[in-house]
């Protein structure tokens, strides 16, 4: 695990179109996923002798499933647009880390299978066999996109490179050619519950141990429940929350939050993980099996609602698909979001007065806001459009005297991924990480010239773990980085309930 | 991947960590260490016991703060935290620490 061997970007004086450098990132290979856990899947063990069938099938059977996806491979015009919107391309010069680029790996393939103008005249009109060569450049590259939709954003038709990218591993997987990292997490949340693999007595453990910390410090029995039949709420953290750092104050911050609100919640040691890698991998059934887990343990706890903690694609998981794949929820408290974002709920205690709030006690801190991608283009937090933007923000700012946004084209539905989104979260592929991040360290650069910005608040786990990672590269402190809900349960004056 | 330990070879897995953790010895930890170019002192040894003895009893490594508080209040407030744990294991005392002391590399969004 010696540190790998690349040069970090230099910020640029101004952005420009990089400068193409084919096939430089041609190498940058997370690790492929073992027997084992492709089988606890339901995918085969290892790549399949005829591979090249398996494949094509697959993709027939997706251009079916997905309308969007035919859709998304036949408009593309080469407009160019998209070019330098990926942070990855930025970052790397690797003009398949273009989203078009990126997309044509599969549009090629599309063409000459399944286009007449592909199967009589592949050369004329773009279209490639499926080699040996273009599987690996599949596995590669669509292992180097963290499906963040920012492309998207700028494409004049909406095609949406994210769902591009879980088709290609969709397919990856049925040849039995997934990725380690995706494939490990989601094997141990069938077999233990939770991305981390802890066991319920490791999370009772670490969650006793916290509540003597916040009675140490504050001299206030905050408690942080566990598996409590009967509870309100069910709170569905990422499990990186119970187990690293900045994620845990995070959790301290929720802790205190309910504490102070009076409504009695519960954690369980089943659905103990917000995340579902199920998305990454784009598949259906993995994200159903993930997600069926926060369903039974709400009805095993007997709760009203359900409130997820500040994980990214968790949020998107939660707030587009649940109801679908895990619904219906006809036996929660309708006069709540099913589910609801533990920034709305909190949101709506400040908007109430039931939180008192000394923001002085961040004032050793000038904070700005990344938007975590999942969050800022998939989902919505509130009742108005833009919620999702203005939700954290409204938080933030009614914690702290001092908040700055970075530029305008680098955060709402503009935002740059953190650079470790989509199953990229490994560190076999740090040198694709460091690279993505350029853009957003390069707004947060600018914030902290220009407003002495000490922190960078966000609700995403990857996001925390990414950001601790990478900005030391950069020149950074790894403690910059910080929960939303740290702020939040820093300044909460404990025990003045107003209400 | 493989290391050769008093002349007997012991597996590694790609990403470093032991393929099957009764491997472990304090040796195999020397080796390990060596590979990151770090030197075990006594400071890193009570880390590495720490992890192991918890590993025993939950099947997974300690959360940070679980590792942060017993070594505060083995070795003084001063090391309780995770500058402290960083200093002894630059690379995270989650990732590093546990491939040192013979665990599984802990997974998810870390």
């Amino acid at each position: 695990m010696a540190k790998a061997k690349f040069e970090t970007p230099e910020f640029r004086p101004y952005p420009v179109i990089p400068v193409i450098k084919p096939g430089v990132m041609k190498d940058s290979r997370s690790f492929v996923s073992k027997p084992g856990m492709q089988e606890s899947l339901g995918y085969p063990g290892e790549l399949v002798d005829n591979w090249q069938e398996v494949a094509i099938n697959k993709l027939g059977e997706l251009l079916t499933k997905y309308r969007s996806l035919r859709v998304y491979l036949d408009t593309c015009v080469k407009c160019g647009s998209c070019t330098d919107k990926c942070h990855y391309f930025i970052g790397t010069n690797d003009p398949k880390n273009m989203p078009v680029g990126r997309q044509d790996l599969l549009r090629q393939v599309y063409r000459r299978y399944f286009t007449l103008a592909g199967k009589l005249f592949p050369k004329l009109v773009g279209a490639k066999d499926l080699t040996r060569d273009m599987l690996d450049d599949w596995y590669n590259y669509f292992h180097q996109c963290s499906q963040c939709r920012r492309c998207s954003v700028y494409c004049p038709y909406g095609i949406d490179t994210a769902e591009i990218s879980m088709a290609a591993r969709e397919i990856l997987d049925a040849v039995g050619y997934g990725q380690k990292y995706c494939n490990e997490i989601i094997e141990k949340v069938y077999k233990i519950g939770n991305n981390l693999g802890l066991p319920g007595p490791a999370i009772r453990n670490t969650l006793e141990g916290l509540e003597e910390d916040i009675k140490d410090e504050t001299g206030v029995d905050v408690r942080l429940p566990l598996d409590e039949e009967g509870a309100e709420v069910l709170f569905v953290p990422p499990s990186a929350d119970f187990f690293v750092e900045p994620h845990v104050d995070g959790l301290i911050g929720y802790g205190k939050v309910f504490h102070q609100s009076g409504i009695s919640w519960t954690m369980s040691s089943h659905a103990s993980e917000a995340g579902n890698f199920g998305m990454f991998i784009g598949s259906y059934e993995n994200m159903r099996r993930v997600s069926m887990r926060i369903r039974e343990a709400a009805l095993d706890l007997k709760v009203k609602r359900i409130v997820f903690g500040e994980c990214g694609h968790a949020w998107r998981v939660a707030y587009a698909f649940l109801n679908t794949l895990a619904g219906p929820f006809d036996f929660l408290d309708k006069r709540y979001p099913i589910p609801q974002h533990i920034c709305e709920f909190t949101y709506d205690l400040i908007q109430k007065g039931a939180l008192k709030l000394d923001k002085s006690a961040n004032d050793h801190r000038r904070v700005t806001y990344h938007d975590s991608c999942n969050v800022a283009r998939a989902t919505r937090m509130g009742h108005k459009p833009g919620g999702q933007f203005v939700i954290p923000r409204e938080v933030i700012k009614a914690c702290c005297n001092h908040f700055y946004d970075m530029p305008s084209d680098t955060i709402y539905d503009e935002t740059y991924c953190c650079g470790g989104g989509g199953g990229l979260l490994t560190d076999e592929l740090m040198e694709v990480r460091v690279k993505g991040a350029l853009p957003r360290m390069e707004a947060l650069k600018q914030v902290t010239d220009d407003h002495q910005v000490t922190h960078m608040a966000t609700i995403c786990a990857i996001c925390k773990s990414q950001f601790t990672k990478v900005v030391p590269y950069y020149g950074f402190d790894m403690d910059q980085i910080i929960s939303v809900h740290q702020l939040v349960g820093d300044a909460i004056v404990l025990n003045v309930n107003e209400v | 991947m493989a290391i050769d330990v008093n002349g007997k070879t012991v597996d590694l897995d790609e990403e470093g960590y032991l393929t099957d953790l009764k491997d472990w010895n304090e040796d195999v930890a020397k080796v390990l260490a060596s590979q990151d170019e770090i030197e075990l002192t006594e400071s890193h040894w009570e880390v590495v016991k720490f992890l192991r003895d918890y590993y025993d009893e939950y099947q997974i490594a300690p959360a940070v703060r679980v590792l942060t508080k017993a070594i505060g209040k083995k070795l003084g407030k001063d090391k309780g935290n995770s500058k402290y744990l960083y200093e002894l294991f630059p690379y995270g005392p989650a990732k590093q620490a546990c491939r040192f002391a013979g665990l599984p590399k802990p997974t998810g969004c870390i």
